[in-house]
């Protein structure tokens, strides 16, 4: 693996903990649900850095959280975050990252913020509440569906954060796109 | 940067990581197909009896928990709604139990010594290029970013701060962005300068 690449992979982990750590947004239509922006950190690392990079970014965090790096939103961490009822998004963030990544590398002919948004949405989202909600209603021996409403306030903070991934996106791929390494061109 | 780790040494600070780790997913795999209140609750008070022999410091940590319980409180309702709350109550204590023996096994682990203890399950990564050295200089480099990071975000937010008198928020994060992309492209290159991440046995 190349400097570069390891390099962006531990930055993305890093803003990923940043992200978690960070005063929460103010986020007023979330209705008092405390949104946090640490999945963004998943969106981001997808879209900025590919499927492949993007996904190994993610792990590093996981491997980093077990270790017992407390960078979790709100201060967790340590291998007793793998036991609590959320523990399928954070295995989902890995996922999340992956596919985002590749949608932006499938989608490499179209507008950045479009392709950024779709790809966040899909990854970050889709991708992530199919993990998140499997992995609660295992923890939590409820249904599918009901592990699916305990999980549906999160939906509009997630969606402002799909745009948020795709306005910053908009704004490295304009003002340093040699960054966004999605997008670079495969050797 | 704080961790979750106890300073002051205990009993558990003593057994081998590894052991630990084992004990843990041993644990973990024996308690799930379990769903029965007395048990859980046997277990939750050995774990919470494990607590006190470590002392005043590791019972702080205990307040850990606080952020899980409003959802705690949803899913047992949910399990009341759709069926029977005695699951409900099992399946809370169990979590709790599993959540603060993990957290025990956190707390009396030094970061380094866990990362030994993993190593050999990490060998493998070699096949793909990866060497174990390569990655603890990633956790390395993480860790250090994280600091810089925030530094850099509150350099940030204060010179918003002083052109328009109020916090930067998520306007700050494009510029943010670059700036900790052109970061890491620095450090990429004293990296390289230096000789390069090291590449195990692959090179």
């Amino acid at each position: 693996m190349k400097d570069r690449a390891l390099v962006q992979i531990a930055l993305y982990a890093a803003i990923f903990a940043v992200l978690g750590l960070m005063p929460k947004f103010d986020l007023p239509i979330a209705g008092g649900v405390p949104i946090t922006a640490q999945s963004m950190g998943a969106m981001l690392a997808g879209v900025m850095l590919g499927a492949k990079r993007g996904a190994l970014a993610m792990l590093l965090v996981l491997f980093v959280v077990a270790l017992g790096a407390p960078i979790l939103a709100g201060g967790r961490g340590g291998l007793g975050v793998f036991f609590t009822p959320s523990a399928g998004f954070i295995f989902g963030w890995v996922a999340a990252a992956f596919v985002a990544g590749w949608l932006m590398q499938v989608l490499r002919a179209q507008a950045v913020f479009a392709s950024a948004l779709i790809a966040s949405v899909v990854g970050g989202i889709v991708v992530l509440y199919a993990f998140g909600i499997v992995g609660m209603a295992l923890k939590t021996d409820l249904s599918l569906i009901d592990a699916a409403k305990a999980c549906l306030i999160f939906i509009p903070g997630d969606s402002l954060k799909a745009v948020l991934t795709a306005l910053v996106a908009q704004t490295v791929a304009r003002g340093m796109p040699e960054a966004l390494l999605s997008r670079a061109p495969t050797r | 940067m704080i961790s979750l780790y106890l300073a002051e040494r205990t009993w558990a600070h003593a057994v081998p990581a590894g052991w630990k780790l084992i004990a843990l997913a041993l644990i973990s795999l024996l308690v799930t197909p379990f769903d029965s209140v007395p048990l859980m609750g046997g277990l939750l008070a050995v774990v919470f009896s494990l607590y006190v022999s470590l002392g005043r410091a590791a019972l702080r940590q205990v307040a850990l928990l606080r952020p899980m319980l409003p959802l705690l409180v949803i899913l047992v309702g949910l399990h009341w709604w759709t069926g029977s709350l005695e699951a409900g109550i099992a399946m809370v204590l169990r979590l709790l139990a599993m959540v603060l023996l993990a957290n025990a096994v956190t707390m009396t682990t030094r970061m380094d010594d866990m990362m030994d203890a993993v190593e050999p399950i990490l060998r493998p990564l070699a096949l793909f290029g990866l060497s174990p050295r390569a990655l603890a200089l990633m956790v390395a480099m993480m860790l250090r970013f994280v600091p810089l990071l925030f530094a850099l975000w509150e350099a940030l937010n204060e010179s918003w701060r002083a052109r328009t008198g109020k916090r930067g928020g998520w306007r700050l994060l494009a510029p943010f962005c670059i700036q900790t992309l052109r970061l890491s492209h620095h450090t990429a290159e004293a990296l390289t300068a230096r000789g390069g991440a090291p590449r195990g046995k692959r090179r």
